[in-house]
């Protein structure tokens, strides 16, 4: 497990993932490997599993069979295993989900002072460097209400990234954004892709996955029916289904 | 600056006048107007008539004759010093908190010092309030002012603050009641207790004990523990489907059937007992409401950045939940100081059984109820005035970031 070798040791690895809500089959049979500092763009029509996958990652949803293997650890019910790799795959939610009682800056120093054990100041201090990676530091001492929708989701991605985590997750990030700031996040989304860092995303930003996406995964069903380069996807899909769901959303 | 394009500066319409506004509102047409006249006269007729009741027909002998029955009940006079020292310990704080926290305690320490006037100025005849003690409800404003200004040059932290509280609560309720080894403190029953004394030490120990009991118990309810929650979930029910009359008395004839007979529990302990435990199962459902109200991405979210159970229910969690829920608490609170007049059903001497037994000791007071409860009224009115107005200032300070 030399550098060199881990390049191209996968982060991710997912074989045989499924996920049953009652007798609802959402996963059936998930496989899928993400290489370090790949940029994986996930689509498909609501209700394909795409968000359940990727919250099975993390374990906020709990696959029932298969394996999943992040960065060497294998989710099980192991507490322990969880929390590592919870501090290790960093989410940001279509809702933002910021915490409303804390100030900006508190809300992206949370997890690392009460996790990583950091000290107030070395958090502070990574915190208002993530803010201004984000293009918002003047507003570290508000309130999450006060902010707009694109702003909020920017401190979304601050607090994720103050964990220095390895992986980041997105659950269709820009979904509940007005339109007009669905760019100052899909920028920020940039910076972070050529920076080297490995991101799985649910969206339907197509043009972020033309240009951004290393690779794409169409769900649907419960079941990823094509995968490839957005080369691949774009203009050589191979399955009906993918060319059905491609015409609906690029059309208008 | 010239613009060629005219903008009109659009203002908002003008407010109305005094005689506008009446016209407008009060007599816009024949009915309207009648019904102002009516009610003018209405007001009149019971503004005039209370005055007149309150300060000429009025015979407030009974309560201006008894203050210190009225504040404390049997308390032995010559031990009154132990009931003074506590009381500074309170201005003191009270005085470091108003610089700390401003706001409501500000609030707070104003009606302090008014009380404080009031009491050394108090018009009574009989059994009166001695100079000393005139003078040293005096020096209770000036001992808070010193708090003012101590906590104005040294900075002290809110935990210490609180930690002074909670020790001042403490050492008041040895001081209170002696201990019977010293010499220097004899014990003193609490059968002699009596009074605002025990109506306060009934609702801020309530208070204070059952929140936090509150909310552990809403906390076990919602708990993927079966044990936990079956057991919070029982307390809960079987306590709220009883009353608060019958809990006490329960206390008071089961709880001595499980004890050894030499062993006696004092009665001012069982009315805080049963108190705390019916005030802690409404809490727990004041609580669990606001439990439910945190949305499940708060919980995602805390997750997802790596934090554990219990720092998710701490941090996350039940800052957002008791927040929404301050209304119904303090609601809670208010209901616990005023049932605190039922423990005169197990025979504690609180503030309106006071009131009571005055009237009953004194034939020349036959036919004076109204005066005394009236008086007993008020000043239940005015704790309960203060810790709702105390609620809206907390509600309005903690309304920052709401979404």
């Amino acid at each position: 497990m030399n550098d060199q070798n881990g390049n191209h040791k996968p982060i991710i690895v997912c074989k045989d993932v499924h996920k049953w809500y009652g007798d609802f089959h959402a996963l059936k049979g998930i496989d899928m490997e993400v290489k370090k500092g790949e940029v994986i763009v996930i689509f498909g029509p609501s209700g394909s599993g795409k968000s359940t996958f990727i919250r099975t990652l993390n374990r906020l949803e709990e696959h029932q069979r298969g394996q999943i293997i992040i960065d060497g650890i294998e989710l099980s019910h192991d507490v322990r295993n969880i929390e590592k790799i919870r501090m290790e795959a960093g989410m940001v939610f279509q809702q933002f989900n910021l915490f409303p009682h804390m100030t900006v800056i508190q809300n992206v120093t949370l997890a690392p002072m009460r996790v990583r054990k950091w000290p107030k100041a070395k958090a502070e201090e990574i915190g208002m460097e993530l803010l201004e990676r984000v293009g918002i530091p003047e507003q570290a001492q508000k309130y999450p209400a006060n902010l707009s929708g694109g702003q909020q989701q920017r401190v979304a991605i601050a607090r994720a990234l103050a964990m220095q985590p390895k992986i980041m997750l997105f659950d269709e990030p820009t979904s509940a954004l007005d339109p007009e700031m669905i760019k100052e996040v899909l920028d920020v989304m940039i910076e972070l892709a050529e920076s080297g860092m490995t991101m799985l995303v649910v969206t339907h930003e197509m043009g972020f996955a033309r240009s951004v996406s290393d690779r794409m995964f169409f769900f649907d069903e419960g079941q990823i029916v094509e995968s490839g380069t957005p080369q691949d996807i774009f203009h050589n899909p191979q399955e009906d289904r993918t060319k059905l769901f491609l015409s609906q959303i690029l059309t208008h | 600056m010239t613009t060629t394009t005219q903008t009109e500066v659009i203002r908002p319409p003008e407010s109305p006048g005094l005689w506008k506004w009446i016209r407008e509102n009060l007599f816009s047409n024949w009915i309207n107007g009648l019904l102002t006249v009516i009610s003018l006269i209405v007001i009149y007729w019971v503004v005039t008539t209370s005055v007149r009741w309150v300060f000429f027909a009025a015979d407030w002998s009974p309560v201006l004759t008894n203050p210190l029955l009225y504040l404390v009940g049997q308390y032995p006079r010559e031990e009154l010093w132990r009931l003074g020292a506590s009381l500074a310990m309170v201005s003191l704080l009270l005085g470091v908190s108003w610089r700390k926290w401003g706001g409501v305690m500000r609030t707070f320490a104003y009606m302090y010092a008014l009380f404080m006037l009031i009491g050394a100025f108090w018009p009574a005849q009989g059994e009166t309030l001695t100079m000393p003690m005139r003078i040293f409800f005096l020096v209770n404003i000036l001992v808070t002012l010193a708090g003012y200004f101590l906590a104005r040059v040294a900075a002290i932290r809110s935990a210490y603050i609180l930690g002074a509280w909670t020790a001042s609560a403490v050492i008041s309720l040895i001081l209170l009641s002696g201990v019977e080894a010293l010499n220097l403190l004899p014990k003193v029953t609490t059968g002699l207790w009596g009074g605002l004394l025990v109506t306060l030490i009934l609702a801020i120990g309530g208070i204070t004990i059952s929140f936090p009991i509150g909310v552990l118990l809403a906390l076990g309810r919602r708990s993927s523990l079966p044990v936990l929650s079956v057991i919070s979930t029982i307390l809960i029910e079987v306590v709220r489907g009883v009353p608060l009359i019958g809990i006490l008395t329960l206390f008071s004839i089961i709880l001595p059937l499980f004890l050894p007979p030499e062993m006696r529990i004092d009665r001012l302990l069982r009315a805080l007992v049963g108190m705390t435990i019916f005030s802690a199962a409404y809490m727990a459902e004041n609580v669990r409401g606001g439990l439910a109200a945190v949305p499940d991405g708060q919980i995602e979210a805390a997750k997802a950045v790596g934090l554990n159970g219990f720092q998710i229910t701490t941090l996350i969690v039940l800052p957002q939940a008791l927040r929404a829920v301050i209304p119904p608490i303090v609601g809670q609170f208010i209901s616990l100081f005023k049932d605190t007049t039922l423990a005169a059903g197990i025979a504690v001497l609180e503030l309106l059984s006071v009131g009571r037994s005055i009237l009953q000791a004194n034939p020349e007071y036959i036919g004076l109820q109204t005066e005394v409860y009236i008086f007993i009224a008020a000043v239940f009115w005015i704790f309960s005035y203060l810790m709702s107005y105390a609620s809206r200032r907390l509600e309005l300070a903690l309304g920052v970031g709401e979404r």
